[in-house]
């Protein structure tokens, strides 16, 4: 679904990303881990994308990402993207927020776009909250809409960029509960995240990354049993014993 | 002692009211030309085209560099001319407003472009990311998500730009139009009481922008509560 082949990136003298290969198949679950600065987060936006890369491959379900022949807006559409910040957009309802890249993109018209984002808005347990708008919702609620929108899209996979990083600690477990609720139901998905407790429940691998490169891919009961590099030791150290 | 002597207001005030649509008229399509070419300009400015970033960059800078009074000179001068062989107009026809507009309308969009880049650079990075994540192209980012946030947030600003607007209108005498300042002057030259002709104007354009600045005031208070 998701090969990544030598990707390197750099701005300037700074190298982001140095050679990282990886692959992700279909219906495959990866939590994508480490430091910050690690370049975890800018992996993960180059899949989409979203982050120029200069040099390696990366192929989304057969297609090239990098290529400047390839229709990026197309294949953005059907791979699902959740922000740090939920990026929802403030000035529209949250139906309309789950329905316009639904009816502007796909071409849906807007009574099938409200219906399926309102069923997806269900299954997040947020139906009441239709009328709403953006801001009167928590963060973890917004966190869950966002997905529901990207999810309204019908995405060959789901990416996640440090979804539960900017929320109140009470909150992280509403969006996980989402998150491995959609990997259980067979959803391909790419996750930046530091929750442990989500990678050991639904990771198939884990991969694990500093200064730019790719350190561990691992099946996760090898990563979390016995992390072959010292960097990664260290890491789970610190993230497992507090 | 000067004697003030009120009493040619009162005949005036249907001239004077003529004067005061055409400073109206002329606020008005400038404000909306404004709006729309600056939006343009300033997402040229920002965009990553460099001809573009570039010819957006001179012609505001250009505007901005040069007094207004010297514009509307130069397009009184100009425009006529260009317009009467464009439409083939008899030589002569009276195009003194529609050169002003069209003069008012350029220099005041070098203004609001910045005003509207200012909105634009306002918006969060991430809701691009997240209309591109979508799918979305550029077009549809800027006018259904960028676009409408930005200019939110800019409305106080971009009515405060209107209402200096309108006293700036008062500069089209330079080409003999009857404008509300323009009429107000012909009236008083004409009875020998130009200072109360041009004191009676001043209290109008003070009561009208005072009036109006303390409503955008309010509005950004309800609006803007901070």
């Amino acid at each position: 679904m998701i090969q990544i082949s030598n990707v390197s990136k750099s701005y300037g003298t700074f190298d982001v990303l140095k050679d990282c290969s990886t692959t992700v198949s279909k219906g495959e679950v990866i939590v994508v881990c480490g430091p910050s600065g690690s370049g975890k987060s800018t992996l993960i936006k180059c899949v989409n994308g979203l982050e120029p890369f200069q040099s390696g491959e990366i192929i989304v379900n057969g297609i090239s990402v990098g290529d400047p022949k390839t229709n990026l807006s197309k294949l953005r559409a059907r791979v699902g993207m959740v922000f740090q910040n939920f990026e929802l957009f403030p000035h529209m309802s949250i139906t309309d927020n789950l329905a316009i890249a639904q009816m502007k993109v796909l071409g849906r018209s807007r009574d099938e776009a409200v219906d399926k984002g309102l069923k997806l808005l269900d299954r997040v347990g947020l139906k009441a909250h239709a009328h709403k708008f953006p801001g009167q919702l928590s963060g973890g609620q917004q966190q869950r809409v966002a997905i529901a929108r990207a999810l309204a899209m019908d995405p060959i996979c789901m990416l996640f960029d440090e979804p539960t990083s900017a929320l109140d600690p009470e909150m992280v477990n509403e969006v996980l509960d989402v998150m491995t609720e959609l990997a259980q139901e067979g959803m391909t998905m790419m996750c930046v995240t530091h929750e442990m407790g989500f990678a050991r429940r639904v990771a198939n691998r884990v991969i694990f990354m500093d200064h730019g490169r790719i350190v561990e891919d691992d099946a996760k009961e090898a990563f979390f049993a016995n992390p072959r590099s010292e960097r990664a030791q260290q890491f789970l150290a610190k993230i497992l014993h507090h | 002692m000067y004697e003030f002597d009120w009493s040619s207001i009162p005949g005036a005030l249907p001239f004077l009211w003529d004067g005061m649509k055409i400073s109206l008229e002329i606020t008005l399509l400038s404000v909306v030309v404004g709006i729309v070419w600056g939006t343009l300009l300033a997402m040229m400015r920002l965009s990553s085209i460099k001809p573009l970033s570039l010819f957006a960059a001179g012609y505001v800078n250009l505007f901005r560099a040069v007094p207004l009074v010297m514009v509307l000179l130069w397009f009184f001068l100009i425009v006529p001319k260009f317009i009467e062989q464009l439409f083939n107009l008899p030589p002569g026809t009276d195009l003194r407003l529609t050169s002003a507009m069209i003069g008012f309308a350029l220099f005041e969009s070098a203004y609001y472009s910045e005003i509207i880049r200012a909105g634009i650079q306002s918006v969060p990075k991430g809701q691009m990311a997240a209309c591109q994540a979508l799918g979305m192209n550029y077009t549809q980012s800027m006018r259904l998500v960028i676009l409408p946030q930005a200019f939110r947030n800019m409305i106080p600003l971009l009515l405060t730009q209107a209402i200096i607007l309108f006293q700036d209108t008062s500069l089209v005498y330079v080409s003999a139009l009857a404008d509300f300042f323009g009429a107000a002057y012909k009236v008083g030259d004409r009875d020998g009481r130009l200072v109360e002709m041009l004191l009676f104007a001043g209290a109008v354009y003070f009561v009208l922008c005072f009036a109006a600045s303390t409503l955008v005031k309010r509005l950004q208070k309800k609006y803007h509560p901070a």
